[in-house]
């Protein structure tokens, strides 16, 4: 009894310490760049967990609110001289208030016909800035360099710094993740999400708890995007606001374990790591052999592990099919 | 003393085909009434007018005297007014408690008041024993008073239930009749869509018979049984009194 105690804990710290001191061991910037990739990625898959996996809107869109954090930050710097810290999040809060606005005319829209919606929206804003000269058009924003530090959010000489950042966004998410789930707005997420008509019985404001579910997944899905621009220092429409975000998005969330905490970040470890590196190892053969073998394990995974790869760890872990606390069936758009 | 309940002149079209027609009724506070039909009566169109999934044509519904007609129905039940449906509705993937706690957080803000609310409606609802259980490998009886635990946990004042006894065995039956005896005796006002004529004997005060969209007849459970009227809608012309 006493090793099921402690063992999660023992994992947790070991986990905890490897993530810390993995930058000190590795320290080309390719191992790094996987890593900051995955937690961005990680991220967004946490964020896109809070609407798709508890509430079961099936955004397709969240290229969008990426690219709007990420053009929100970068053009009140080049324009403005406004420090990135503060453009983060004022990323988030244009994100969300965007996302609010989106979320009205689309409130009583749902499982397909939501998810459709979406690519609509995030496609209207990527063609938006496309031709909007005011931050670039289709040449981008480029982000003057600036001194390094914390205090520019940029550096130079070595992925580190972005890695902890992006380290610390991404527990900073769960932890939202976690808090959601476990307070009445999660609990009422989950029932909009099982039934509209047992959420109203229930006197659940079925669009003021669907509007919350787009906002705060929309403004950490923001906050994202100013991060990778810092990160990158360029942004133009194809690099942020493409369809192609959205989808790898949905695929780590579905694959890791949609509608669990935990699963969305088990899904950016498998499938980032994966992508980047068959990218960068066969992908300049021009075979499209890393495509496939991504296609590939996604195919396998939705086949025969349906509630995503924390379903099956979980499965492993604790023989009791029907735990409390298990993790809910992959979630489905609703009404199914 | 005005009543909780009044419907006045309720009408529900769908095409051309009423289902409701003019229907009229009232449920004082603490009172149980049925309301019975044979299929296709217009029972759940009327509940559904009542707690806001349909707007009614014409007619007004008001509760503790306030006019409530065509009001969203998680307003509705903000209000007080708390209801089950026909086609047994809990969420599969969370546990008992769970499913009673999303009720309960209506009424208390706090996980672990909600907790609480949740834990007693689950005992008044002899679920206890279940609380760790996904709701989805519950038997339907006991899907059905977790529905209406969920339901109380909301803290209604008047309940509705659709059609609760339907399909339970004898003694399934039995405890249901008590548990919603108690859920009155605990000062909730009840009305109540049946079929089973057992439940609707022994549970109504007073019972509204529809049958095609109208209220034929008004009364006590053996006031109604014996009415002609009721028989011929039940049993046809040939049966006749």
């Amino acid at each position: 009894m006493l090793a099921r105690r402690v063992l999660p804990v023992v994992a947790a710290s070991a986990a905890g310490v490897a993530l810390l001191l993995f930058p000190v061991v590795f320290r080309g910037p390719f191992p790094l760049h996987v890593m900051i990739m995955t937690f961005l990625f990680a991220l967004m898959a946490v964020a896109w967990n809070i609407m798709g996996g508890y509430a079961g809107m099936f955004s397709f869109g969240q290229a969008a609110f990426f690219g709007i954090g990420a053009y929100t930050s970068s053009w009140l710097l080049v324009a403005h001289g406004v420090s990135p810290w503060i453009g983060l999040l004022a990323g988030g809060a244009t994100a969300a208030l965007t996302a609010a606005a989106i979320g009205i005319p689309c409130s009583n829209l749902r499982g397909h016909y939501f998810a459709i919606a979406s690519i609509a929206f995030a496609e209207i804003v990527r063609i938006h800035f496309n031709n909007w000269k005011l931050v670039g058009a289709a040449e981008g924003l480029t982000i003057p360099m600036l001194p390094q530090g914390l205090a520019s959010f940029q550096f130079h000489q070595s992925k580190a710094p972005y890695y902890y950042i992006a380290l610390a966004f991404l527990l900073l998410a769960l932890a939202v993740s976690w808090w959601v789930a476990r307070s009445r707005m999660g609990y009422y997420f989950r029932a909009i999400k099982e039934s509209h008509d047992l959420a109203m019985v229930l006197g659940i404001s079925f669009v003021r708890y669907r509007m919350w579910a787009i906002m705060l997944s929309a403004f950490l899905t923001g906050v994202a995007g100013t991060f990778y621009a810092q990160y990158i220092l360029y942004l133009d429409p194809e690099s942020v606001l493409i369809l192609p975000i959205s989808v790898q998005v949905v695929l780590i969330a579905m694959l890791g374990g949609a509608g669990s905490i935990l699963g969305p970040v088990i899904g950016a470890v498998v499938l980032v790591p994966l992508s980047e590196v068959t990218r960068v190892e066969l992908g300049y053969k021009g075979t499209g052999l890393d495509m496939m073998i991504y296609g590939a394990l996604i195919t396998i995974i939705s086949v025969y592990q349906p509630k995503g790869v924390w379903g099956l760890l979980y499965g492993l872990g604790a023989r009791r099919p029907a735990a409390p606390d298990g993790p809910p069936a992959l979630a489905g758009p609703e009404g199914k | 003393m005005a009543p909780l309940l009044e419907a006045r002149g309720i009408t529900k079209r769908f095409g051309g085909l009423a289902a409701n027609d003019d229907v009229s009724f009232s449920v004082a506070e603490g009172e149980i009434v049925s309301i019975i039909g044979p299929n296709g009566a217009g029972k759940s169109t009327l509940f559904a007018c009542i707690t806001g999934f349909h707007r009614p044509d014409s007619g007004t519904v008001l509760y503790d005297g306030r006019e409530i007609t065509g009001l969203a129905a998680d307003r509705i039940c903000r209000m007080g007014i708390a209801r089950t449906f026909q086609i047994v509705q809990v969420i599969g993937d969370m546990t008992v408690l769970e499913n009673a706690m999303t009720g309960a957080f209506l009424r208390a803000a706090r996980r672990g008041a909600a907790e609480r609310r949740a834990g007693e409606v689950l005992a008044l609802a002899g679920l206890a024993g279940r609380a760790g259980v996904l709701a989805s490998a519950l038997t339907i009886s006991d899907k059905k008073r977790l529905e209406l635990a969920m339901a109380l946990a909301t803290g209604p004042r008047l309940l509705m239930l659709d059609e609760t006894m339907a399909g339970l065995t004898p003694a399934e039956l039995r405890e249901i009749i008590a548990l919603v005896l108690e859920v009155r005796r605990r000062g909730v006002t009840l009305v109540v869509v049946e079929h089973v004529m057992e439940a609707v004997m022994r549970l109504s005060d007073r019972v509204v018979v529809l049958d095609s969209g109208r209220k034929i007849v008004e009364g006590t459970p053996r006031e109604v049984v014996a009415n002609p009227r009721v028989i011929q809608a039940y049993l046809g012309e040939r049966y006749r009194a």
